[in-house]
């Protein structure tokens, strides 16, 4: 139990960090991925081709490919990438990419692909007629989307949008590979000065289950809410 | 865009895919039976074994296998009991600690979706098996089992996917499987985009590869024939 003391003695206070930088990171992504989402639901609901080939391209290959190389690929080349776009417009210093953007960038994509198929399945699943019926009454696009497809969408998409948001959490535990101090990193540290990983690594998986449970707890509410009427 | 360096990588980074497939195909196997174990103890009506199950598919689904493979590669060693018995052997190596992980973790989702699937069993079915005088543990190989693997072998699909890129993280242990190699070639060359496009291509094609053999057995295995 020492080994959790808050202070200059124990891991609890940078534990307790910890946690907070892997929920700051999670939320950070998941918006990412509502973004994300938001651009490419309706390519791949559009009645182009060629658009809904780009919106195909995007969730099939983040989908297809592990999380672990795609978070390679921005913390090798996400630094470069914005030194070329930078040296276009004439600035050749060196620039770093703060971890926890990296991080958030790499598990943003990485969530915004499940959450473009959530949206995707629960925009198809609303019943033909409610488009129709909003166009017979002269609905405007915006409002129609706004109070009639959205409404009736969240309350499809939120129990799937619950598991990308597990998913999320889950994955963010691998942007420790890049030196983020969240939950892992803190607890490699830990387990390396302590010379205990057993309980350093064990009281990680306590707290990943403590921050799942919680937000089955929260979802299940926001589930509920929306689920008035039904 | 360097392409002689991704003309280069590509056999080093398939040979290593045989690594990545090797731990794949073990670690579903185990975890096919672990998850049929688990899923038979999820329906039995002891509240004490009923609860267990649950709990151990709660646990491995709640946390990142990433905790797991360090738990038992890291976290196990350091127990003085485990080093004189024979299983030091195994868990002294971080193939054998990936592929307990791996199958710990694909069991118990796999649990889960065997679960679902037979509870979606209609009873009429098992009632008609029992009136036909067919004995509990026929009914159980030859109806419910061969029902249940048809209806949980879309859900079974994304788990394979799922476990596939799962064995990226056996390259956290040391291992050199196709991420591991990725990595090493990316951070010896700093051609991050080069490597990516192939290695990302090679799991690519294997999730095309699992996506259609899964389709083609939905296909022969469908009600409607």
């Amino acid at each position: 139990m020492e080994l959790l003391a808050f202070g200059k003695t124990g891991w609890g206070d940078e534990l307790f960090y910890a946690t907070l930088m892997t929920i700051a990171v999670s939320v950070t992504a998941m918006l990412i991925g509502f973004i994300f989402a938001l651009i490419f639901t309706p390519l791949k609901l559009s009645k182009y081709k060629s658009l809904n080939l780009i919106g195909n391209f995007y969730t099939t290959v983040i989908r297809g490919v592990p999380e672990l190389l795609v978070i390679y690929l921005f913390f090798f080349g996400g630094s470069g990438a914005i030194m070329y776009v930078a040296s276009i417009f004439g600035y050749f210093e060196y620039i770093e990419i703060n971890a926890f953007i990296t991080g958030s960038m790499a598990i943003g994509i990485i969530s915004g692909a499940y959450s473009t198929e959530v949206f995707r399945g629960a925009i198809q699943s609303i019943d033909k007629g409610q488009f129709e019926a909003a166009k017979v009454l002269g609905v405007g696009k915006f409002v129609q989307f706004y109070k009639i497809i959205l409404p009736q969408m969240l309350r499809l998409a939120i129990p799937n949008l619950s598991n990308v948001w597990q998913i999320t959490l889950k994955d963010t535990s691998l942007i420790s590979v890049t030196g983020l101090v969240e939950i892992m990193r803190q607890s490699y540290i830990a387990a390396g000065s302590t010379r205990d990983p057993l309980f350093f690594y064990s009281f990680a998986a306590v707290l990943y289950l403590l921050l799942t449970y919680l937000s089955m707890k929260l979802i299940n509410r926001l589930e509920a809410r929306y689920s008035r009427g039904y | 865009m360097d392409f002689d360096l991704m003309f280069t990588s590509f056999p080093k980074l398939l040979g290593a895919t045989v690594v990545t497939l090797k731990l794949l195909s073990v670690s579903l196997f185990f975890g096919l039976f672990l998850g049929l174990l688990f899923a038979i103890l999820r329906l039995n009506k002891n509240i004490f074994i009923n609860k267990f199950a649950y709990g151990y598919s709660y646990v491995f689904r709640g946390t990142p296998l990433l905790v797991q493979i360090f738990i038992i590669y890291f976290g196990l060693g350091q127990i003085e009991y485990l080093r004189s018995t024979f299983l030091w052997v195994i868990l002294k190596e971080p193939y054998w600690c990936a592929i307990i992980a791996f199958t710990l973790n694909t069991g118990a989702y796999t649990s889960e979706i065997l679960r679902s699937a037979f509870q979606t069993i209609k009873p009429g079915v098992i009632e008609a098996g029992k009136s036909l005088g067919i004995s509990n543990k026929i009914i159980f190989y030859k109806i419910q089992i061969p029902i249940a693997i048809r209806q949980s072998l879309p859900a079974y699909g994304n788990e394979i996917i799922l476990m596939m890129k799962g064995t990226s993280l056996a390259s956290t242990v040391t291992l050199m499987d196709l991420t591991g190699v990725a990595k090493y070639i990316i951070s010896t060359t700093f051609k991050p985009i080069e490597v990516f496009i192939v290695a990302g291509g090679i799991y690519l094609f294997m999730t095309f590869i699992i996506h259609n053999v899964i389709k083609y057995l939905e296909k022969k295995y469908s009600f409607q024939q």
